[in-house]
């Protein structure tokens, strides 16, 4: 895939459902104007509903970084996963994967800035960002908005996508770009 | 489950901290990060109105229950529970939709939205329901087309070729949904936990 073709969908895409679904709707003779206000409403207690669950998250989440404990337990799955192929460096990446979107960002361009985007570590950390989504994140907020408390095997599914995706991740880029 | 891995981040980033004698990074990011989900929070109230409204017209012109009519056969086989039509299954695919595009800031609202459809479906209990589950493994691991936001940090280094990781990143996805499907629908069918024998 060209990056110009990437760019085009990836710049139109909010612009093309800006357009197209309040036109259709006024083809269909919906009032577009109040029903995108009454919609609209919902937008604040949706969003304050999520806080206690994303504080509750977000402080434990950081906690476990802050204090060198997302280290040291890299250190510890360290020597089992260097055997697989997986750099050290991506370790830390890899557990913060299902728990944070944005300090997983912040690590990916760290290592591309230090390694190079078109190392074998530039490149997997690319992979992995790309790959699967912040687990706990969604959880938390998708099942806070509504009220569930009780999670049951959801954080198992999730969890073994992850882990699945950082394996594939791994193996794919050592097949391609090794 | 929860319980648990929330008890584990806190107490041992806690033990760590205090094994190399600065706990005050404990108070520090506690705090912090209280303030800063409250910050996200406000951050999506803008974003939140914007898509639900957006949405709200889709829902009034049929849209919604339009694509969910479209993807009725593929529905039908994840989420036996809820009935094919039913706007839920339309937020769901707009979730999904959005999520492969990787359009995050529009696949959380739409996501929410698909939540609360389901909730009703669940009868208001505070226990997640198949349907939900099910959709959470979707959801977690969905396949994204255009990871723009990576592509955009290789470019700002000057890889030689940004776009490469995009098929990686496809076949790597890939193989994590169909483990996450696998795995709900084993839960939902046949495991010890599932709800309805």
């Amino acid at each position: 895939m060209s990056l110009a073709f990437l760019d085009t969908i990836s710049r139109w895409a909010i612009p093309f459902l800006l357009l197209v679904i309040p036109l259709v709707g006024f083809l269909r003779k919906v009032p577009v104007y109040e029903a995108f206000v009454e919609g609209a409403e919902e937008g604040f207690t949706t969003a304050v509903k999520i806080i206690p669950f994303l504080v509750g998250m977000m402080v434990a989440i950081s906690v476990f970084r802050a204090s060198g404990a997302m280290e040291a337990l890299s250190q510890v799955v360290e020597p089992f996963t260097s055997r697989m192929g997986v750099p050290s460096e991506v370790l830390p990446l890899a557990i913060m994967r299902p728990l944070s979107g944005s300090a997983v960002l912040g690590m990916a361009t760290e290592l591309m800035k230090t390694h190079g985007p078109d190392s074998l570590i530039g490149r997997l950390a690319s992979v992995m960002q790309g790959t699967t989504d912040t687990t706990f994140f969604v959880l938390t907020v998708y099942f806070g908005s509504v009220g569930i408390k009780k999670y049951r095997y959801s954080i198992v599914t999730g969890l073994t996508a992850d882990i699945t995706g950082f394996i594939a991740s791994v193996y794919i880029c050592n097949l391609i770009f090794k | 489950m929860l319980n648990v891995i929330w008890l584990l981040l806190l107490v041992s980033g806690i033990i760590v901290a205090a094994i190399n004698g600065n706990v005050e990074v404990v108070t520090q990011a506690a705090l912090g990060s209280a303030r800063g989900a409250v910050k996200v929070c406000f951050d999506l109230i803008g974003i939140m109105a914007l898509w639900l409204g957006i949405m709200k017209i889709a829902e009034k012109a049929g849209m919604v229950q339009g694509i969910a009519r479209l993807m009725k056969p593929l529905i039908r086989r994840l989420f036996p529970t809820i009935p094919p039509d039913h706007p839920a299954m339309g937020a769901v695919i707009l979730n999904l939709s959005a999520n492969m595009l990787g359009l995050g800031n529009a696949a959380t609202p739409f996501g929410m939205k698909a939540m609360q459809e389901l909730q009703r479906l669940n009868k208001d209990s505070d226990e997640a329901s198949e349907a939900m589950c099910t959709f959470l493994a979707l959801n977690t691991s969905c396949i994204t087309l255009v990871p723009a936001t990576i592509i955009g940090v290789r470019v700002s280094f000057a890889s030689a070729n940004p776009t490469e990781i995009v098929g990686p990143c496809i076949f790597a996805t890939a193989i994590a949904m169909t483990i996450a499907i696998t795995l709900d629908y084993w839960f939902r069918r046949y495991s010890p936990w599932r709800r309805i024998p």
